[in-house]
């Protein structure tokens, strides 16, 4: 095979997961699934984006942010306000007392577009702004850690700060931000309605193959010498930086990637489920981001998916029918996968579902088809330790 | 001069908000300090720790009021009291069952203690209920105290202060002044060398973490004096609380209550001149602006890795 090809596809077991998961999105979901439910998995597909990003990050490269919703939240802001723009323009607010802004700037007395607002007139400036927003904010806050060597637990803290403040700052900017209810009611991208079953099938499709790309570039950067970079600065930071490599540049870009894919999460987010809101960008969605790529197994990109669809589902499917037993639920598998399965699911199909699938093979002709969870082979499958004992 | 004295008097109010801010800040940030300081642990749930001690108070005063009246006015010393030991005791139980096994992965702490704390918060609500419920305060903790005309200083503020001070000063003492913090002291440095000189890391450790939790406890029997109590009264404070302690610098107890001093001031200040949130705002980005410049926070100390 070529190798640049076998780089992106991670080998004939990297191959095979891939086509598994592909299979299931693209074929067995938008088959089997009705046209709400499909919209449901794409919502959940796009926090895989935040989630294959973590794995990058998080797994590979040992910085555990804890402000992923941000950069998914400012993804997200940047696509509605576009849409918002376009949702409100004079005819359809000719009621309001200044027609042609969004509504709730008219309710919160502005009578005129902000600034900040008007460049997101232009559908190309909104999506350069969808990338570069966040991957800007990442920059500033991964220079400013890592060339003074702030990493791990100072790290998280810091992510999480920053997660508050923004939704402080989005909810106080009422008629900036739209406050705590957000940006709603979004109707249109360039004149074709985003809300009819048709459109939202062909957004899910968009979703998904953004999504696939998002992991081959994952891949590719794994694969790569700087993938392997990221394993040793993990394990032995300080081993990496004697042997003359900038271990700072090398973080702040894993960080800065993981920024972007959950930006495209966020405005992929904000196309599907027609609005958005300062609740997917706090401090409670930020963790809840981690528990996904957890889940799904911290050095698995295509786990990481999985992750994000099971863990969604379940709570989806629980607090709908037994809303008491949610929290304990979601308490009990971050505490359960931390503390037994580090590795999450693609951890477990690591070390007892290739066993289980030889023993099928042997015993029957005609084996049934499991559901491989990852094969992105765990490269060390016990814990990683950390130097932190003084 | 009569606009001169009004303007004392705001100033000398304003003042002592930022006082009774920095009070349940500070009393936070000590369990804390203690926990991730001297341990090194992120302990997400210690918010939860506070949420406990709250309801303690809060069984504590409606048990006193149906079984014991004349007691009314004394519960509320008792009520601190049971609040250190039952949080402490569940602090012992989670270092016992959950943190012992995972002091090699701090990040993993943090994450184990989140899914704790949201375990905690959905018992309180299953305990409890979803509403929020208040402690009956004492006759003694009630009303204000008046230096002067236009001075207005609550009484209940002044106990948490007197509370704060108390708490510090034990906490000082235990750990600079006690064989105990001595021990404490000496596995924060060098862990392997106190267990070498015959200093039972695992004991030190898990005490460490139960002080920690019960001085949170106590946080949270003061925090009933000022607010009323929920099931996420807790989680509210955390990052706040998180960021004081990194700001003092982690394993200064002097930079905690340096820290602790200076963003309750600068918030209750900036409130003053603009809306809360703006405040909050403000003070945040300030602190994490500073952090950027002085990375081990404002006082620290040497320690060889």
């Amino acid at each position: 095979m070529n190798p640049t090809l076998d780089k992106f596809l991670g080998g004939k077991q990297g191959a095979i997961g891939l086509a598994v998961l592909a299979t299931l999105i693209l074929v067995v979901f938008p088959l089997a699934l009705d046209a709400f439910r499909l919209n449901m998995v794409g919502k959940y597909l796009t926090y895989a984006f935040v989630a294959v990003g973590l794995v990058l990050c998080w797994g590979y490269g040992g910085i555990l942010s804890l402000g992923q919703g941000v950069f998914f939240g400012l993804g997200g802001y940047c696509m509605a306000m576009f849409l918002k723009l376009e949702a409100s323009d004079p005819e359809s607010t000719k009621i309001q007392s200044t027609p042609g802004i969004p509504d709730f700037m008219d309710w919160n007395q502005i009578t005129e577009l902000p600034l900040l607002w008007q460049p997101f007139h232009s559908f190309g400036f909104t999506l350069l702004a969808v990338i570069a927003v966040p991957v800007i904010l990442a920059l500033v806050i991964g220079v400013a850690m890592f060339k003074r060597r702030v990493g791990d637990v100072y790290f998280s803290i810091v992510t999480q700060a920053i997660a508050l403040i923004l939704t402080v700052l989005i909810i106080g900017q009422q008629g900036l931000t739209g406050g705590v209810n957000g940006i709603t009611d979004l109707k249109t991208l360039m004149g074709w309605d985003i809300r009819d079953d048709s459109s939202k099938l062909i957004l899910y499709f968009i979703n998904a193959f953004l999504l696939f790309g998002c992991i081959l570039i994952g891949r590719f950067i794994l694969a790569s010498k700087l993938g392997r970079l990221l394993m040793a600065m993990r394990d032995k930071e300080e081993r990496v930086r004697f042997s003359g490599y900038d271990v700072a540049s090398f973080k702040i870009f894993v960080f800065c990637v993981a920024a972007a894919f959950s930006a495209i999460g966020g405005a992929m987010f904000a196309l599907q489920v027609g609005f958005m809101s300062p609740s997917f960008v706090g401090i409670v969605p930020s963790i809840e981001m981690v528990i996904f790529a957890a889940v799904g197994g911290r050095m698995s990109l295509l786990g990481a998916v999985y992750g994000a669809l099971l863990v969604n589902y379940g709570k989806t499917y629980f607090s709908e029918t037994f809303p008491e037993l949610w929290l304990y639920l979601m308490g009990g598998l971050f505490i359960a996968v931390v503390m037994y399965f580090p590795n999450g699911i693609a951890g477990l199909w690591e070390s007892h579902g290739r066993k289980w699938l030889g023993k099928l093979k042997r015993q029957s002709a005609t084996p049934a088809k499991p559901v491989p969870v990852a094969t992105v082979p765990a490269p060390n499958s016990q814990p990683r330790e950390l130097e932190s004992t003084p | 001069m009569e606009w001169l004295s009004e303007f004392g008097a705001i100033a000398a109010m304003q003042g002592f908000n930022g006082l009774s801010v920095f009070c349940v800040l500070l009393l936070m940030a000590l369990g804390l300090a203690i926990i991730f300081g001297q341990m090194g642990v992120i302990n997400m749930a210690h918010g939860e720790f506070l949420t406990i001690g709250a309801y303690t108070t809060y069984v504590v005063s409606v048990l006193t009021e149906q079984y014991a009246a004349f007691f009314g006015p004394y519960y509320f010393f008792l009520a601190i009291v049971l609040s250190f030991f039952i949080a402490g005791a569940i602090g012992w139980l989670v270092e016992w069952a959950m943190i012992s096994k995972l002091y090699q992965r701090p990040l993993d702490t943090l994450l184990a203690t989140w899914g704790l704390s949201l375990v905690m918060q959905q018992a309180f609500r299953s305990i409890f209920g979803a509403r929020e419920v208040s402690a009956t305060l004492p006759e003694w903790l009630m009303g204000s105290w008046n230096p002067t005309e236009a001075i207005d200083i609550p009484r209940n503020g002044l106990f948490v202060m007197g509370l704060t001070v108390l708490m510090t000063g034990m906490i000082f003492l235990m750990l600079y002044r006690s064989r105990w913090g001595l021990q404490v002291r000496a596995t924060v440095q060098n862990r392997v060398m106190s267990r070498a000189v015959g200093i039972n890391t695992k004991r030190v450790d898990r005490m460490t973490f139960a002080l920690g939790c019960g001085v949170a406890g106590v946080a949270g029997a003061a925090f009933t004096t000022i607010g009323s109590t929920g099931p996420t009264a807790g989680s509210l404070y955390i990052v706040d609380t998180f960021l004081v302690v990194v700001f003092g610098g982690a394993s200064s107890l002097l930079g905690t209550i340096a820290s602790a001093f200076s963003i309750a001031q600068a918030q209750s200040l900036m409130e003053f001149f603009m809306s809360g949130s703006m405040a909050k705002v403000f003070t945040l980005s300030a602190v994490i602006l500073i952090l950027m410049l002085r990375p081990q926070g404002l006082f620290s100390i040497k320690v060889r890795k």
